[in-house]
């Protein structure tokens, strides 16, 4: 209870911090949102060119890249301290932390909420909006909790791939580029059925990085299947494989912590 | 003078080019991150192809070859401001690049030229091997389309270097180097073919990006390869960049003046 209220008085000095540049943090989401606009407009493009996709239409394929940008924004706006990770290990900053009378990756988590992420929210959740007008799915309709659970666990494993990145800088130092292919290329390629890929880069997404259970199988369920308890199904399932590999990757953190060397002088 | 002025550019040219090729690993780095982006592109043109029957302005084969190609050369995209530059101005080390006996158009020119060549010679090597070994990224059409191509990038290059050297004279009016250099990586990326294939844009919209420069950072050459723009149309395109690469020369040079005038010296 007490981390809680600390994690919040942390989060809460941080977003002071950023108002303190107001202008600044305007450009900033709203160059965000450009980024984001411009990815839309591409799906749209595609879209108005080819038609459909595998028999997806545009506002389906719309609900999921409302849900892989929602989930990753908010991966993002909380997970900053793990994704500039690199740069407190190659200063030998991380000493600091391990001083201190809290968990490590209490600390990271801690030091800093991205409130100019909300470029990327806001469209996202728009999309998904737009999209929820489309599919003539009524909003009271429950199965509509599938699709909350879904971002929910989304987010969780885009956090776990920044916990991961993070990690890997305790070996590497320098911050690994690679990673991006699992963060950014995810929500590309969550922001598609996952039906369209090759089975290996399936097998790849549903396994290794589990986007699959989170993104593509309750969309699916609302869009595919009328069953409440199917939806009801992949809620639980996208949750549970969200925090299990949250859970996974903070038990990989703490072996990175144990192998850390400092570099600082 | 202007014998003596040529070598000094030649020189900060070759300096900034030798240390920007020492990033040997990122570059390694981007290689994989670049195939694996671009096999996620490929998969999904690939089920777009499949889901309609109807006639496209590219193949399949192409775009695919469009994809590799972008992939290769994607740090021709003036995605980013030299970085000294931006911290010159912010510390107002900006006054001693005033000092310099030197033209400093043309020496942050030739700084944005090295920013755009090192980087993607590095990684575009490479990756247009890999790509044809294994991808599926065709060769040029015929030996005309590859001159072409080869030209037409050459061009490529200097619109990328005129473009970012604008940016960084747009950092000496908003001190904290924002805006427009944040901006124009998006705009650059939508209208250059990054995100899709410009034939591939909807009809209306065709006008607008064939009028605008950034086709010719990427689109241009990539079709010219292809044999989707026919060889003898490569003078007339060339004419094309070289006028836009004229035309923002020309306002980077007047803007820089313009800020020359109004510079407020930041620091102590």
């Amino acid at each position: 209870m007490y981390a809680m209220r600390l994690y919040l008085r942390c989060l809460g000095a941080s977003i002071r911090s950023q108002m303190q540049h107001r202008l600044s943090f305007c450009m900033l989401t709203l160059g965000q949102a450009l980024v984001v606009g411009m990815e839309i407009a591409g799906v749209w493009m595609l879209f108005h060119r080819f038609g459909q996709l595998r028999g997806w239409t545009l506002p389906q394929v719309a609900l999921l890249f409302g849900m892989a940008n929602t989930s990753f924004a908010l991966a993002e706006g909380i997970g900053r301290g793990f994704d500039t990770f690199s740069t407190l290990v190659k200063s030998g900053d991380f000493d600091r932390l391990l001083l201190r009378p809290r968990g490590t990756a209490f600390q990271v988590a801690a030091q800093e909420i991205q409130l100019m992420r909300a470029g990327r929210f806001v469209p996202g959740l728009l999309v998904l909006g737009w999209a929820a007008l489309q599919v003539n799915v009524p909003w009271h309709d429950l199965r509509w909790l599938a699709i909350g659970a879904g971002i929910l666990g989304g987010a969780a494993v885009f956090y776990g791939l920044f916990i991961l990145q993070a990690t890997l800088a305790f070996w590497t130092v320098e911050s690994l580029e690679v990673m991006n292919t699992v963060t950014y290329g995810g929500v590309e390629v969550a922001q598609y059925p996952l039906s369209i890929y090759r089975p290996w880069f399936r097998t790849f997404f549903t396994v290794v990085v589990p986007l699959a259970s989170t993104t593509y199988l309750p969309a699916r369920s609302l869009l595919l299947s009328s069953d409440f308890r199917d939806a009801l199904l992949h809620g639980c399932l996208a949750l549970t494989v969200g925090g299990l590999f949250l859970a996974l990757t903070l038990r990989l953190w703490s072996v990175g912590v144990r192998y850390y060397r400092s570099t600082g002088s | 003078m202007i014998e003596r002025s040529l070598t000094a550019y030649r020189a900060i040219f070759a300096a900034r080019f030798r240390v920007l090729l020492q990033y040997r690993t990122a570059a390694a780095a981007g290689l994989v991150t670049q195939l694996f982006w671009g096999l996620i592109r490929v998969m999904i043109f690939e089920a777009f192809y499949r889901s309609s029957g109807s006639p496209q302005p590219l193949s399949f084969a192409d775009v695919v070859s469009y994809v590799w190609l972008g992939q290769a050369t994607i740090l021709l995209i003036p995605w980013s401001v030299d970085t000294e530059v931006r911290a010159l101005v912010r510390t107002g080390g900006v006054a001693y690049e005033l000092l310099r006996p030197l033209d400093l158009y043309w020496h942050w020119f030739v700084r944005s030229l090295a920013l755009r060549t090192a980087p993607t010679l590095l990684r575009a090597i490479p990756l247009l091997l890999l790509a044809t070994l294994f991808f599926g990224l065709r060769l040029p059409a015929t030996a005309g389309a590859a001159c072409g191509w080869i030209a037409l990038t050459g061009a490529a290059v200097l619109l990328s270097s005129a473009i970012t050297t604008l940016v960084n004279i747009t950092l000496l009016w908003t001190v904290s180097g924002d805006g427009i250099a944040r901006l124009m990586p998006t705009v650059a990326y939508l209208f250059s073919g990054m995100i899709l294939p410009l034939p591939l844009y909807p009809d209306w919209a065709q006008q607008l990006v064939n009028f605008l420069p950034f086709r010719g950072l990427i689109d241009v050459p990539f079709r010219v390869y292809l044999g989707n723009l026919p060889v003898e149309q490569v003078p007339v395109l060339l004419l094309q960049q070289l006028a836009w690469i004229a035309v923002l020369i020309g306002f980077g040079r007047w803007l820089l003046g313009r800020a020359r005038l109004r510079l407020v010296v930041q620091g102590g």
